[in-house]
């Protein structure tokens, strides 16, 4: 049977599915003020937002800001096994380098893959230029403590940390996805870069069905263990620093990256002003009607627990 | 949730989007209805310029005056402009019988005088409205005795050999033609000329009651001075004229013939005057029918034509024909990402590669965008293996880019395979940053969605290139700059089109179940 466009669109609407256009128009537009994105978009002056308010995020071991600086990368790395470099204005995961190890002088990335020292100044270098930031803008290099992977995600992440991924709407958790890593994103956890997303049930922090591409899937399919039914740990927690974001970014439509390290338990990656829609795929359900249960339910004002109870109970998967 | 306040910025914007749509439709339509700027592309017309010249030596001492027939409604053309030449005199024109006249007139003049009159006149078939007109009353003509009894008998012998008002003028115009007949050379007065025969022939008609009247004009097929004045014969035959050649009585004005006076030859009297010389002079030339709209424009005052682009220079003319393009190219970027949802490198930079693609034409441009991107990609690969920093590499890439073109351009045109590829304006800073964007996209997402996106850019560029070189469209804004608000109407709404694009539709095929 042929779908006509329109027939497409209809069902997407009816499904609650929230389109590029109506996230930018409706929703950034509206609830997001300008004059905030440096917050969410300096990765830097996040991870100070988010220490000072009591949130744990992975340690800044060094922060290169000018050319000549990349000369102490050694010195700067010096004794440390394992790191990860990050643009401070990146975003969607690119330029990001995770190192594991080191070995006679070369640096060792999550997939096997060798770099020589010469490599890791070069890619410090293009940071520096601003090939991998927002707008192209001359940019800085953070080199960060490597989360270690939880064990319960252990199974099904190959080479790399899952990330959880929440979308926050006016401070209420409305949906969230836990992202894996696969051979093909290289240890990232970008859905776009070949990473798997599977959606969590906000009421009780079990996983759901998965993604990988375009394909719904229930194992991994690097190591083919289940990713369905995966208890998240702490989730609680978990919601409660996302709903917590909220308040210390000021951003009314707001996408947080929390990791769960092996050794300090969860912390905060990254907040995003610009949250991308996949995770309704990841979820097999359209953002949409909880968007509105919020504007129609929520309370401003309300406790962070107040809010984690209110989207406990009203969008949990039933 | 602030619904009300969405809906209140919807109503805003669709009352500022009415507003603009209100304010350049009434102003095209004002343009275009009342003052005739033409909104095809193809506006030029071939139009005649009919030139008379009246030379004469004033007599000293006396009033002149010169009553000259100019042309009115003529059948098959359209006046588009006329120009009266007489310093000093005083001038006034008068409409009767269908025929229009011209009187010049000035108390004292010394020495030798002219007086012109230009006719700019276009073909346009408009012919019903001067053939409808109803014949004057026939005059009874002025016959000597002798020639009066010709007529009488001519009349009825004409009458019997023909069956209706066109073959009587057929046949009336054939018996004039007769040679060695004296009752015709009485007639024609020893004047066997084609005025002279029209004018018996309309008398004739006359008498047998027929309306019919010579009518003096000019075949406008070549160019040139000294245009001989040619006489047709018109016969009323109770709905409309007919029109005939006094000498072969064939029936049917060619297209070309212009006829200037009716009745009686152009000039019709003067006082005053002496050595009086008339001459005739035409010449083709196009014109724009942009120039009725102006000359309209102008008679009444109107500001619109004024304070147009027509009044810049025609150099910045010609860039505007470009530059008023572009907010077209713009929307149909707008169209492309936000309603269909394609990627592209850069916001607005397939409307510049579409910019290049006028020089090199589209095809060309395809290729060549294609070819230059392909290799510079290469070179970038290549250059990745140095590590060098970001401007640096972008620069010599660009270097490449220049160079790559350079050695291009000489090939095809040594080959003869370029002819007419012109690329003096393709963007090299635009094609290496598609490079590198491309790139990193290839690098960073894979050679897929590198590929998507470079696709994208390229049909972007093809479709704006189409839109922003298509003839029409760039006359229509040229002309009509304020339709310009339209596409600004158009674009703010579709500013707060929050639907899915196309491309979602696939996307979330998943969720549509």
């Amino acid at each position: 049977m042929i779908t006509f466009p329109w027939q497409r669109a209809r069902a997407l609407r009816a499904h609650g599915v929230l389109g590029m256009n109506q996230r930018n128009g409706d929703f950034i537009a509206r609830v997001n003020p300008r004059r905030l994105y440096p917050l969410v978009d300096d990765k830097v002056r996040t991870k100070t937002l988010a220490q000072a308010a009591g949130i744990q995020v992975p340690q800044l071991y060094g922060l290169i800001a000018i050319q000549h600086q990349v000369l102490q990368l050694p010195k700067l790395l010096e004794g440390r096994e394992d790191f990860v470099v990050k643009p401070v204005n990146g975003s969607g995961g690119n330029g990001v380098l995770v190192i594991v190890g080191r070995r006679k002088g070369r640096y060792r990335k999550a997939s096997g893959a060798q770099l020589t020292e010469d490599e890791l100044e070069h890619h410090v270098s293009n940071t520096l230029s601003g090939l991998y930031s927002l707008g192209g803008q001359p940019d800085a290099a953070m080199i960060e403590y490597r989360v270690k992977v939880d064990p319960v995600f252990e199974p099904i992440s190959h080479q790399g940390v899952p990330d959880l991924r929440t979308v926050v709407y006016k401070g209420y958790p409305v949906l969230a996805m836990v992202r894996l890593p696969t051979a093909l994103s290289d240890g990232k956890a970008n859905l776009h870069q070949g990473a798997i997303g599977a959606g969590i049930d906000i009421a009780s922090g079990l996983t759901g069905r998965g993604v990988w591409r375009n394909e719904v899937i229930d194992e991994h399919i690097d190591t083919g263990n289940p990713i369905t039914g995966v208890q998240v740990p702490q989730w609680e927690t978990l919601l409660e620093l996302a709903a917590r974001c909220y308040d210390i970014s000021g951003l009314g439509y707001l996408g947080v990256d929390f990791v769960l390290d092996r050794d300090f338990g969860p912390m905060m990656l990254e907040m995003n002003a610009r949250p991308g829609l996949n995770i309704q795929i990841a979820n097999q359900t359209g953002l949409l009607p909880r968007l509105a249960t919020v504007d129609a339910h929520g309370r401003e004002g309300a406790s962070v627990a107040e809010r984690v109870a209110f989207a406990r109970q009203r969008f949990g998967r039933p | 949730m602030s619904k009300g306040s969405s809906v209140l910025r919807n109503r805003h914007l669709l009352i500022l989007c009415l507003l603009l749509v209100a304010a350049g439709g009434s102003l095209f339509l004002y343009k275009w209805l009342d003052l005739g700027v033409p909104i095809k592309a193809d506006n030029a017309i071939g139009a005649w310029t009919v030139e008379a010249r009246i030379r004469f030596t004033a007599q000293s001492g006396k009033p002149v005056k010169v009553r000259f027939a100019v042309p009115l409604r003529p059948p098959g053309f359209a006046l588009l402009d006329e120009t009266f030449v007489s310093s000093g005199y005083g001038l006034s024109t008068a409409v009767q019988d269908g025929d229009r006249e011209a009187l010049w007139a000035i108390r004292r003049a010394r020495g030798e005088q002219e007086l012109y009159y230009q006719a700019v006149v276009y073909p346009a078939r408009d012919t019903a409205q001067s053939s409808g007109s109803r014949p004057p009353p026939v005059e009874p003509p002025q016959f000597s005795d002798a020639q009066a009894a010709v007529v009488t008998s001519l009349v009825e012998q004409i009458r019997a050999h023909s069956a209706d008002i066109a073959t009587f003028a057929v046949e009336t115009l054939q018996r004039l033609g007769a040679r060695d007949n004296s009752d015709i050379n009485l007639l024609l007065a020893g004047d066997n000329s084609p005025e002279r025969r029209a004018e018996v022939a309309a008398g004739i008609l006359a008498t047998a009651n027929i309306a019919a009247r010579p009518v003096y004009g000019f075949q406008l097929q070549k160019e040139g001075r000294r245009l001989p004045l040619l006489t047709r014969l018109e016969v009323h035959n109770g709905e409309r004229w007919l029109s005939f050649d006094p000498l072969s009585g064939a029936q049917g004005q060619p297209d070309d013939f212009l006829v200037w006076s009716r009745g009686k030859p152009p000039l019709r009297d003067s006082d005053g005057v002496r050595h009086l010389r008339l001459e005739f002079s035409a010449a083709e030339n196009t014109y724009e029918a942009l120039a009725v709209a102006r000359q309209r424009a102008a008679e009444r005052g109107s500001l619109a034509l004024q304070f147009s682009l027509l009044s810049l220079p025609v150099q910045m003319q010609m860039v505007y024909r470009v530059v008023l393009t572009m907010p077209l190219g713009a929307l149909i970027i707008v169209l492309l990402r936000n309603v269909v949802g394609i990627k592209a490198f850069g916001t607005f930079a397939p409307i510049l590669i579409a910019l290049a693609f006028r020089e090199t034409r589209l095809l060309n441009g395809i290729l060549l965008f294609t070819g230059i991107v392909a290799l510079g990609l290469g070179a970038r690969f290549y250059l990745e293996r140095l590590k060098l920093l970001l401007v640096p590499r972008l620069a010599s890439v660009l270097t490449v880019v220049v160079l790559m073109m350079a050695t291009l351009s000489v090939l095809t045109y040594q080959l003869g395979i370029g002819a007419g590829l012109s690329v003096a304006l393709f963007p090299m800073v635009i094609l290496t940053m598609t490079i590198e964007r491309m790139s990193i996209g290839w690098e960073e997402a894979g050679p897929r969605e590198a590929l998507q996106q470079a696709g994208g850019s390229l049909l972007a560029a093809s479709l704006a290139y189409l839109v922003m070189t298509e003839r029409q469209v760039q006359h229509l804004v040229f002309m009509f700059p304020e339709l310009l608000l339209i596409v600004l109407a158009i674009t703010l709404a579709l500013g707060r089109y929050t639907g899915y694009r196309l491309t979602e539709l696939r996307r979330f095929k998943a969720l549509a179940g």
